[in-house]
C-alpha cells in the first residue's frame, strides 16, 4: 500500500506536506530526531461460555504519538484526535524536551521498499460476524464431544486490524496494514465429582479467516485443550529440586524468550543493567545453541513488515553456537551505541514510547532424534505445555510455569505431573543444554509479551531440548 | 456536550435503535510522566485521551462496542455496531442490567481527587524524581547504577449511565514516585524498587525515604545463594503477601465460582483458612485506591467480608454472577469501556494481626522470608501453587543471608489453613494490602 491510498490520506486528509510540517513543529525547539506514529485500530471479540455466545464486542480507536529525541532524552506526547490542531499541539508538547537550534537538516519523506509478510486480502476483522461466531461454537462442541469428563468449556475469538503510518525526520515514511487473529479454548475436566483440572490451547497469526477453516481449526484447539484437561486428571505431585528437564518442541520456546531474549534487549544493555551486559563475544550457552529473533516469518503472530519506528524487520542472530552475537536494537539505543537498528523498535499503541522488543524468538534445530533425547534420561521431567514466564533481567533469574509435563523414568514417559514452575539463570541455564532435537517447531500463535506495562504479540519456538540441570518447583 | 449528557444521549439513541436496555461508559484522562536516570532527565510524556463504550441488550441478547471518536459520526457508528452484534449472541436468561432498586451511589466526599496535582510545575516533578534516585545512588557505593526514577500523575473522569435511570460520574487523581536502583558487588548484580503513591502530591512520602528503602532492598539481595530443597516455614513480607490476596480474589471471583473453576467453589460457610484470617473488600474507604462511589454497573460501593476468622462468608460478584448463583450482587462489577461487566475488587485486604514482623521472625529457627515472587504458577482451579522466589534465609529468628533462584510450592488450600501468623504491619500502598504473613510449611525448591 502506498501513502496516497492509506486511510490516513484518504479518510483523514493528511498530506506528505502535513507530515513534514508536524515533524518540523516537533523539532522546533531543537533535538536530534523526531517521529510520528499514526494508528487506526479496529478490534472485535466473541466469546462462548456454557455453550452460549455471551459476549460480542467491536470497537475503533485511533491516535498519533509524537516523539522527539535529544541526546539521551525523549519527549513524547499523543493525541486521540487526528485533527491538525491536536497533532500540532502534541508536536509542540513533545518538543519541550529539547532546547536549542534543531540539528536536523531539511528532509523529504520517502517511501522505501518493504516486506509483504502478511498479504491478507480480506482481514478477519473485515468478514461477517456470522462466520466468526461459528469458530467459538465449533470449538465448544468439539471440546465437549472429546470426553464425557469435560464439563466446562470457554472459547474466545479475537481479531484486530491495525493501520500504521510512521514518518520520521530521517525521511522515512512507511505504511502498514497489520491483521491479527487468535482463537483460544479452555476446558475443565472432572472425574466422578473429584477435583477439576484445566486444559488450554489456542493459536492464530496474521492470517485470513480461512486459516481457522483449513489449517488450525476450532476442533484442533478444542481437542488439544480437552486432552490436556483430561490428562491432568491423573497427575501426581511434581518433583522439587534440580534435575534433568526435557522441553518439548514449540511453545516451550518461552524458555528462550525469558532466559535470553529480554536480557538481550539493547535498552537494558546500554544502561548496563542486564545480566548479559558487556558479554557480546562470550559463551553464554552450550555450542549446540543458536538462537534467532526473526520478525520476517510469513503470517506469524510476532512478524511485522516494518517495526513501530518505520524500520524494516529482519532476522537477527542473538546467540550462535553458544556465543553471544548481539542485542535487539531500536532507534534510540542503536544511535547511542553507534550501531544499527535491528528492526526491533515496538510499542503497544500510539500512546506508548517504542523500545527494543522481540518478534519471533527460536532456536535452530539440532541433530538429535527426539525419542533418543527422552530415552537418554534416567530420571527427569518432560514439559510440553506452559503458562507464562517472567525474568529479572538484572540478576538473570527467570521462571516459566509448566502446565503439562510428565515424569521421565528410565528413558520413558510415565505419569503426568501437576503444575510446576521451573527456575534458572539466563546466562547459565543454556550452558546445560546437552541435546538439541531435529524437530524445530514454532508455537501456534498465542504469545503476548509484557515489558514496562506495554503488551505486544510475539512468537517463540524450539526443537526438543535436553537441559541437564534446572530447578523444578514441585512439592514431591 | 457535557460527557454525562453524552452518555445519557448514547443510551437513548441505543433504545431508539431497538435496544431494550443499554449502558454507556465514558472515561477521560490526562497523564504525565517524568523519568530520570543517572541524575539526568530521560523521558517526558504528556497526553490526554478519552473514549466511550456501549453495551446493549435486545431482550436477553447482548452486543457491545467502543470508540475513541466522540464525534457525531463516531457515536452513530458505535451505536450501530453494538446493535448489530446482538444478532450473533445467544439468549441468556441471566443476562441483564441490575434491578432499578439495586442502582445508586454512596454519598459524601470519598477524597478520590486532590486538586494539588494540577498545575504542578514540570521542573518540580523532575526534581522530585531526581531526589528519589539521588537518595538511592548516594546510599551506598555498591549502588553504582540505576534504572532510574519516575514521577507520574494521572487525572481522570469516569461517567456511567444506563437505561434503568442511573447516571453518575466521579473524578479521580493519583500521583506516584518510584525508583529502581541497581546494586553491584563483584559478579553479583541485583535490582529492586520502592514507591509511594497518593491521590495528591502532598500525600506522597518523601523522595529521600523512597530512595533509601529502594537502595536497602537492592543491597540486601546481593550475593544471593541457592539453598537446598527442603520443607520450611515461609514468611511473606507485605509486598509479596499481597500476591496471595490476588490469588484469594481470583478464587472468590463470582465467574470462577459458577464455572467451578476455583478451589473455593461451593465452600461458602465452610472453614477455608486459619482462624486468624479475615479478608475484607471495602470500596468505601475515603482516599484509598480501590474506592469509588458506584461500581461499573451503577451499583453502590460497599464493604463485604469475604473470609471471617477462617470461614468463607461471601464471593465477590457482579449482577450476572450473582444471578447465576442465586445471590445478590456485591457491587463488584468492573469493566473497561465496553463488554459484559467483569468482576473487580475495591480495597481488598487482610485485617491486621497483633505481632510485629520481628516477633513473627523471632519464632523461626530455619525458614524463608520471601521478598520477591516471579511467574504465574498458581492454578486457581486446583489451588496448586508453585512460583519462583527470592528473599532472605531466616536463621534463629533473624534474616541471615540472601537467597535467589529458588521456588516455593504448596497448595493454596493448605497454605490458607496453615497460616500461623499475621503481622500488625498493614499498609495501603495500592488497592490490595496485606501485612506480613507466616505459613507453617512449604516446599522450597533449590539445589
Amino acid at each position: 500500500m502506498q501513502f496516497s491510498e492509506s486511510i490516513f490520506a484518504t479518510r483523514f486528509n493528511i498530506s506528505r506536506q502535513d507530515l513534514e510540517n508536524y515533524l518540523a513543529d516537533a523539532l522546533s525547539q531543537g533535538g536530534d530526531y523526531a517521529d510520528l506514529y499514526f494508528e487506526y485500530l479496529l478490534t472485535s471479540s466473541i466469546s462462548i461460555d456454557e455453550s452460549m455466545v455471551k459476549s460480542a464486542a467491536q470497537g475503533v480507536s485511533m491516535g498519533v504519538g509524537v516523539r522527539v529525541i535529544s541526546g539521551e532524552r525523549t519527549g513524547y506526547a499523543y493525541s486521540d484526535d487526528l485533527s491538525p490542531e491536536k497533532i500540532k499541539k502534541a508536536a509542540h508538547v513533545a518538543a519541550h524536551i529539547a532546547a536549542g537550534p534543531s540539528k536536523v537538516e531539511k528532509f523529504g519523506l520517502n517511501e522505501g521498499s518493504r516486506h509483504n509478510l502478511y498479504p491478507v486480502l480480506v482481514a478477519p476483522t473485515e468478514t461477517a460476524f456470522t462466520e466468526r461466531v461459528d469458530l467459538v461454537k465449533r470449538a465448544d462442541r468439539a471440546a465437549r464431544a472429546y470426553d464425557s469428563r469435560i464439563f466446562q468449556v470457554q472459547a474466545a475469538y479475537a481479531d484486530n486490524l491495525r493501520y500504521v503510518m510512521v514518518a520520521t525526520s530521517d525521511g522515512v515514511l512507511t505504511i502498514d496494514r497489520q491483521p491479527l487473529a487468535r482463537l483460544s479454548v479452555s476446558a475443565l475436566a472432572r472425574h466422578n465429582g473429584g477435583s477439576p483440572q484445566r486444559g488450554h490451547a489456542g493459536g492464530g497469526g496474521r492470517v485470513e479467516l480461512s486459516f481457522f477453516l483449513n489449517e488450525k481449526t476450532p476442533e484442533h484447539f478444542a481437542k488439544e485443550a480437552a486432552r490436556e484437561a483430561v490428562t491432568m486428571l491423573d497427575a501426581v505431585d511434581a518433583p522439587a529440586g534440580e534435575m534433568t528437564v526435557v522441553l518439548g518442541p514449540g511453545w516451550p520456546g518461552i524458555l528462550l524468550h525469558e532466559a535470553v531474549g529480554h536480557g538481550l534487549e539493547a535498552d537494558f544493555n546500554r544502561k548496563g543493567v542486564s545480566a548479559f551486559s558487556g558479554r557480546v563475544g562470550q559463551k553464554v550457552a552450550s555450542e549446540l545453541c543458536t538462537v534467532i529473533d526473526d520478525g520476517t516469518i510469513n503470517s506469524r503472530r510476532g512478524s511485522l513488515n516494518v517495526d513501530d519506528e518505520g524500520h524494516t524487520t529482519q532476522r537477527n542472530v542473538l546467540i550462535e553456537n553458544g556465543v553471544l552475537k548481539g542485542y535487539l536494537q531500536d532507534k534510540l539505543s542503536s544511535t547511542l551505541l553507534g550501531s544499527n537498528s535491528t528492526g526491533s523498535g515496538r510499542r503497544e499503541s500510539y500512546a506508548h514510547i517504542p523500545m527494543p522488543r522481540m518478534t519471533n524468538t527460536f532456536m535452530l534445530a539440532g541433530e538429535s532424534d527426539p525419542t533418543d533425547i527422552i530415552r537418554s534420561v534416567p530420571k527427569g521431567l518432560y514439559c510440553v505445555n506452559f503458562g507464562g514466564g517472567q525474568v529479572d533481567i538484572t540478576s538473570g533469574n527467570f521462571v516459566f510455569s509448566a502446565s503439562e509435563s510428565y515424569l521421565i523414568e528410565d528413558g520413558k514417559l510415565t505419569r503426568p505431573v501437576r503444575n510446576a514452575t521451573l527456575i534458572g539463570n539466563g546466562p547459565e541455564a543454556l550452558k546445560y543444554v546437552s541435546m538439541v532435537g531435529n524437530d524445530l517447531k514454532m508455537d501456534e500463535g498465542i504469545g503476548v509479551c509484557g515489558k514496562e506495562g506495554q503488551s505486544v504479540p510475539v512468537g517463540v519456538g524450539i526443537p526438543t531440548l535436553k537441559i541437564d540441570r534446572m530447578t523444578v518447583g514441585g512439592t514431591a | 456536550m457535557e460527557l454525562l449528557d453524552l452518555a445519557q444521549d448514547v443510551v437513548k439513541r441505543a433504545q431508539a435503535a431497538g435496544a431494550t436496555d443499554a449502558e454507556c461508559t465514558i472515561s477521560e484522562g490526562e497523564e504525565f510522566s517524568a523519568n530520570v536516570r543517572m541524575r539526568e532527565l530521560e523521558n517526558l510524556k504528556e497526553a490526554g485521551s478519552r473514549g466511550a463504550g456501549l453495551r446493549i441488550l435486545i431482550g436477553k441478547k447482548t452486543g457491545a462496542s467502543y470508540t475513541s471518536d466522540l464525534s457525531e459520526e463516531g457515536i452513530q457508528h458505535m451505536v450501530k455496531s453494538a446493535i448489530e452484534l446482538a444478532d450473533i449472541t445467544t439468549e441468556d436468561p441471566h443476562a441483564g442490567l441490575p434491578d432499578a432498586d439495586e442502582l445508586g451511589s454512596i454519598t459524601g466526599d470519598l477524597k478520590l481527587y486532590a486538586a494539588d496535582i494540577e498545575g504542578l510545575e514540570t521542573a518540580l516533578k523532575i526534581a522530585t524524581a531526581k531526589r528519589a534516585e539521588e537518595a538511592s545512588l548516594s546510599a551506598d557505593p555498591r549502588i553504582s547504577n540505576s534504572e532510574g526514577a519516575s514521577f507520574d500523575t494521572h487525572v481522570g473522569r469516569h461517567i456511567f449511565a444506563n437505561s434503568r435511570g442511573f447516571s453518575g460520574e466521579y473524578r479521580s487523581s493519583y500521583c506516584s514516585l518510584s525508583t529502581v536502583p541497581v546494586a553491584k558487588d563483584g559478579e553479583s548484580m541485583e535490582r529492586d524498587y520502592w514507591y509511594t503513591m497518593a491521590r495528591g502530591f502532598s500525600g506522597l512520602e518523601s523522595p529521600e525515604e523512597v530512595g533509601r528503602i529502594a537502595a536497602q532492598r537492592a543491597l540486601r539481595r546481593l550475593n544471593a545463594v541457592k539453598v537446598e530443597t527442603q520443607k520450611v516455614p515461609v514468611v511473606f513480607e507485605p509486598r509479596t503477601a499481597r500476591s496471595l490476596l490476588d490469588n484469594i480474589f481470583e478464587a472468590v471471583h463470582g465467574m470462577s465460582i459458577y464455572r467451578h473453576e476455583s478451589f473455593l467453589a461451593g465452600k461458602l460457610g465452610e472453614k477455608v483458612a486459619a482462624d486468624s484470617l479475615t479478608v475484607v473488600d471495602d470500596a468505601t474507604i475515603p482516599g484509598l485506591f480501590g474506592t469509588s462511589p458506584f461500581d461499573d454497573e451503577g451499583v453502590p460501593s460497599r464493604r463485604t467480608v469475604v473470609i471471617e476468622r477462617g470461614v468463607l462468608k461471601s464471593y465477590l460478584m457482579n449482577t450476572y454472577a450473582a444471578r447465576k448463583l442465586g445471590m445478590k450482587t456485591t457491587g463488584n462489577a468492573s469493566r473497561g469501556l465496553t463488554g459484559n461487566a467483569g468482576i473487580g475488587h475495591g480495597n481488598f485486604f487482610i485485617e491486621k494481626g497483633v505481632q510485629t514482623p520481628e516477633q513473627i521472625l523471632a519464632g523461626i529457627p530455619n525458614g524463608f522470608y520471601v521478598t520477591e515472587l516471579m511467574g504465574f504458577g498458581v492454578n486457581i482451579v486446583t489451588g496448586d501453587y508453585s512460583r519462583g522466589a527470592a528473599g532472605m534465609w531466616i536463621r534463629n529468628g533473624e534474616l541471615a543471608f540472601a537467597v535467589s533462584e529458588v521456588t516455593i510450592a504448596g497448595n493454596l488450600k493448605d497454605m490458607l489453613m496453615g497460616l500461623e501468623a499475621i503481622g500488625s504491619d498493614l499498609d495501603f500502598r495500592g488497592s490490595v494490602a496485606a501485612p506480613t504473613l507466616k505459613i507453617g510449611e512449604m516446599t522450597v525448591g533449590g539445589k
